[in-house]
């Protein structure tokens, strides 16, 4: 009973003692070093992929276009602007963004009557423009991406380079869905790509494992997927907003997993192209990437369309520049097989300006479209350069592509093989003489020799150049030819000297060399692979002197219109340089001429 | 003297929470009191099935205003259940360490708060305030004081560091040495005796009948504790106890409650003793947070919160949202069955008495 009545008396004790609350705002309260409080963003780090808003999961987060940002690649001009009103501060933006440029500080107090400011657009300062410390920030634990590419598997180079299979095997299905799974769908890859393909579409389908789905996204933009899935220049993968902190998605073995996937017998069901037919009528000149392209959409409009090709083959450089290990015919098959299907006739073994003229067709069809690429190389014109052991990269991947077909000769396989060039085309004679050395001789003696100083500045793309090395080919960047040695009119060698600078302070190809800085590299055939030109011979005089050239390529609208109405042009002859590129040039030109000629 | 309705919430100082009750009473003595929820239903399971499954980690704890690392833990637990995950051991640790902290934090709000329907308001302040050390440790480890959004699928968000730990001893430890001033004022309290003691008794047949769990359960002599009785985490690896009574009145209620601070206390000391170092995570799916996908299946987890046995059902389609959702709290037998059939017979001012020794939550009820 006393107990019961005196015990709670002892905490008149803390009478005398200090209040444990402090006097706020007179007193400030720091929080702790995780505290999850008001944003910053680091806007030059910040790409506005969106992914931020993505996760939010009280849609406090939107994208808000920034007109005074630049518009560049892999970037979007678009910033996130939060809602502190909707905001639970749980971190997941912090902890899924692609660059790591938005951070929390440890500033936690906003006090205002007015409720837009609220509503706030972080940039390297908080909401109140003050220095607070970091709060929480995203480490390898809180992590919310994916950040390792599933490995593709590879043929190793011991292996490959005794012959010439596709090396690269493609995703299973786990490996593909894997893959998939990492994507965050930011569409950063659509607009880098020349032709805007649906990438972050394609890749969900995957994801949902509906590669009918996915078959159709492709279709509505890529005839050539197949062919693309495999040697695309993938820029889309070097802005992949992945890539800022870990490896890009393998967006372009994807595109190959899904056309690999589905059964050419099933295309028609799936893509259900019924077009309404129109009684007009077009050419294609060249079968290329351009030329396939625009004949597809054409086609797919309803026209009918003839493509007309010199070689035996359609297909162009996909067929005979392209070495086999990296693009098999029956992947480029696969795709013509199904342009073809659509009712696209291509007449092979025509060649345009000897068996038939420009002008025939313009009076057999409505409209042309010219796409024959760039046939020609270039030489360094250096001395020796005109004995026949020095030869072209072009005619010569021609000639393998050939013997491999079995549609030619062997060609002369040399025991000590000189490259001069450092682009894809230069690793492609690379590489395909190594695989003729070692079926030949059982052993690879390649050098490549080019101007650029560093792997980095070689216009090759690095895989090419490590694969390339795997498989014994020697790389000697930046050294410039001075003379081919030839002993008894036979190729003995290359003499380089070192390059210095390859472009001058305007950015402009200008090479400077250390003329005392010199080296031999040994051989008895050199290739040149140091760039192609267009053959124009096709196109008679009157017709020329209308065309307005620019450096060698054809002038046109953004239709892909020349000067001349009816006539249309696509393709290495005007932009360059690569298959995307050209498939792009194809569907632009395909709605250029559906738009003429509905107007004639 | 005739019936008089009235309504006791949902704003009256008494009340548990956005809860409403409407008395019938005569003279002081309640006749009939009917339970009005709904004002917190915010929908929550069905909100779930429309985010993501990381998503949902910002929305469950606000299921649970006090101690809403429940949720956390039972949400990671049935997805890694139905994924068959094996969380890394040092995770496992330190979410027990969150929950005990946690307990402890709501039954700082929960025992002295029992001040504020007799008028002994010493007691909430006290129970704010040292619940406040609590939330410091919370800020500290997690980032937040309150939503702390911390335990995740796959073990917890980010590590604990030396310095956090030493701030749990410091702070474990006065807590401990807190204890004996809370037992005089309130225990010890002959005031708190007669308006608790042998007052608003909950039989075990009617706790049983009712599927009352928690202190409401142990204090009718029942050691129901999921802890022992199907141990999560590491339960089974630490010693401890569940403070049993028999008497099943409001006091022993309460006073089981403060009873249970002491063995949170044993179990974060042999946490943090026995935690090894290593990962404090793993992937429940591949891919991005915005791709996780949960194999098809269902599960039950359960787990003990400070108010009884808290439980999540949940189903997945193997899709990228939850299929279902379903939530048992703690306080929903008492909390709507419970008033209607036994408050009646309450005295007016006994009523706040009851809804807080029962542990009425409204925000769980309502969801």
């Amino acid at each position: 009973m006393e107990k019961s009545f005196f015990a709670p008396t002892k905490a008149w004790k803390f009478l005398f003692r200090k209040p444990v609350t402090i006097k706020v705002p007179y007193e400030k309260r720091e929080a702790s070093e995780r505290y999850r409080g008001f944003h910053i963003n680091d806007w030059s780090k910040c790409i506005g992929c969106g992914t931020c808003a993505k996760i939010c999961p009280t849609d406090a987060i939107k994208m808000v276009e920034v007109p005074e940002l630049p518009q560049e690649f892999g970037k979007k001009p678009q910033r996130p602007v939060i809602d502190y009103g909707r905001c639970s501060f749980c971190g997941m933006c912090v902890d899924i963004c692609t660059t790591g440029s938005l951070k929390m500080t440890r500033e936690y107090v906003h006090i205002s009557p007015d409720p837009e400011t609220f509503i706030f657009m972080p940039t390297e300062k908080g909401i109140h423009n003050a220095e607070f410390p970091l709060g929480w920030t995203r480490d390898a634990d809180s992590d919310l991406l994916d950040l390792e590419r599933v490995e593709m598997e590879m043929v190793e180079a011991e292996e490959r380079v005794k012959s010439f299979i596709e090396y690269v095997r493609g995703y299973s299905k786990e490996r593909a869905m894997k893959e998939a799974s990492r994507c965050v769908e930011c569409g950063i890859c659509t607009d880098r790509c020349p032709q805007h393909m649906n990438i972050p579409e394609y890749i969900k389908s995957i994801w949902n494992d509906d590669l009918e789905e996915g078959l159709r996204w492709l279709y509505k933009t890529n005839p050539l997927s197949s062919v693309c899935g495999r040697v695309c220049t993938h820029r889309c993968e070097e802005v992949c907003s992945i890539s800022h902190r870990g490896e890009a998605i393998a967006i372009r073995w994807l595109k190959r997993y899904i056309i690999d996937n589905v059964p050419l017998e099933k295309f028609d069901e799936i893509l259900k192209i019924k077009p309404e037919k129109k009684d007009k009528k077009v050419a294609i000149v060249g079968s290329g990437p351009a030329g396939l392209s625009a004949a597809y959409f054409l086609a797919t409009m309803g026209y009918s369309v003839d493509v007309y090709e010199t070689m035996p083959k359609p297909g162009g450089v996909m067929r005979y520049g392209i070495p086999r290990y990296r693009l098999p015919d029956e992947a480029l098959d696969k795709d013509i097989a199904f342009i073809e299907a659509l009712g696209v006739r291509i007449m092979t073994n025509v060649k345009v300006g000897e068996d038939i003229s420009l002008e025939k067709l313009h009076e057999e069809y409505d409209a042309v479209f010219l796409s024959t690429g760039f046939g020609l190389g270039g030489s360094t014109k250096v001395p020796g350069t005109d004995h026949p052991d020095v030869i072209q990269a072009l005619p010569l991947l021609r000639a393998i592509r050939n013997f491999l077909r079995g549609d030619g000769p062997k060609p002369k396989i040399p025991r000590k093989l000189v490259v001069i060039g450092g682009g894809n085309v230069a690793m492609d004679v690379a590489r395909s003489m190594a695989r003729l050395q070692m079926m030949e001789y059982g052993e690879v003696h390649v050098h490549v020799a080019c101007l650029e100083r560093t792997y980095e500045e070689m216009p090759a793309d690095m895989e090419e150049i490590e694969e390339g090395e795997e498989e014994g080919v020697v790389f000697h960047p930046g050294w410039g030819p001075i003379r081919v040695i030839i002993e008894d009119d036979k190729v003995k060698g290359v003499e380089f000297k070192k390059c210095l600078e390859v472009f001058d302070e305007t950015g402009r190809f200008n090479p400077k060399f250390d003329e005392e800085n010199r080296m031999v590299l040994e051989g008895d055939m050199v290739v040149e692979a140091i760039g192609q030109a267009p053959d124009y011979s096709y196109i008679p005089d009157d017709l020329k002197e209308k065309l307005e050239f620019k450096r060698g390529r054809i002038v046109t609208n953004p239709s892909q219109q020349t000067n001349i109405p009816w006539l249309f042009a696509g393709g290495d002859i005007v932009h360059g340089p690569d298959i995307i590129n050209g498939v792009a040039d194809g569907y632009r030109a395909a709605k250029g001429i559906d738009e003429y000629l509905k107007g004639v | 003297m005739g019936e008089v309705k009235f309504f006791f919430g949902p704003n009256h100082p008494g009340m548990n929470g956005n809860f409403s009750v409407h008395l019938y009473v005569e003279g002081d003595t309640v006749v009939k009191a009917r339970p009005i929820p709904g004002f917190l239903h915010r929908g929550f399971e069905k909100l779930m099935e429309r985010r993501l499954w990381f998503q949902n980690m910002a929305l469950i704890p606000r299921i649970c205003v006090p101690e809403p690392d429940i949720n956390e833990i039972c949400y990671s637990m049935a997805i890694e259940k139905i994924a068959k995950i094996d969380v890394p051991e040092r995770a496992q640790w330190i979410r027990m360490i969150v929950l005990e902290l946690a307990r402890m934090a709501n039954h700082f709000m929960s025992f002295p708060g029992i001040g504020g329907p007799l008028g002994l308001y010493t007691g909430p302040n006290w129970g704010v305030a040292d619940r406040d050390r609590i939330l410091d440790i919370f800020e500290a480890l997690t980032g937040a004081r309150v939503y702390h959004m911390y335990i995740i699928p796959g073990g917890v968000r980010k590590d604990m560091t030396p310095k956090i730990e030493d701030l749990i001893q410091k702070t474990i430890d006065y807590i401990e040495s807190r204890l004996p001033d809370y037992e005089n004022l309130i225990f010890k309290n002959r005031i708190v005796h007669t308006r608790l003691k042998g007052k608003i008794i909950l039989t075990r047949e009617q706790a049983l009948e009712m599927g009352v769990t928690g202190v409401g359960l142990r204090a009718t002599g029942v050691p129901y504790d999921i802890r022992k009785v199907d141990p999560y985490l590491f339960y089974d690896k630490v010693d401890f106890e569940v403070p049993t009574a028999t008497e099943g009145d409001a006091f022993s209620r309460v006073y089981l409650k403060f009873l249970e601070i002491p063995q949170s206390i044993k179990i974060i000391r042999q946490a943090l003793e026995k935690m090894p170092a290593g990962k404090v995570n793993v992937r429940i799916s591949e891919g991005s947070a915005l791709r996780y996908r949960v194999p098809k299946g269902y599960a039950y987890v359960h787990v003990e919160s400070s108010r009884g046995e808290y439980g999540y059902f949940m189903v997945s389609d193997g899709g990228e949202k939850p299929y279902r959702v379903a939530v048992r709290g703690a306080s929903y037998p008492q909390g709507l069955y419970g008033i209607e059939k036994y408050m009646p017979g309450t005295r007016i001012e006994d009523v706040p008495v009851w809804l807080a020794t029962m542990d009425v939550c409204a925000p769980e009820i309502d969801r």
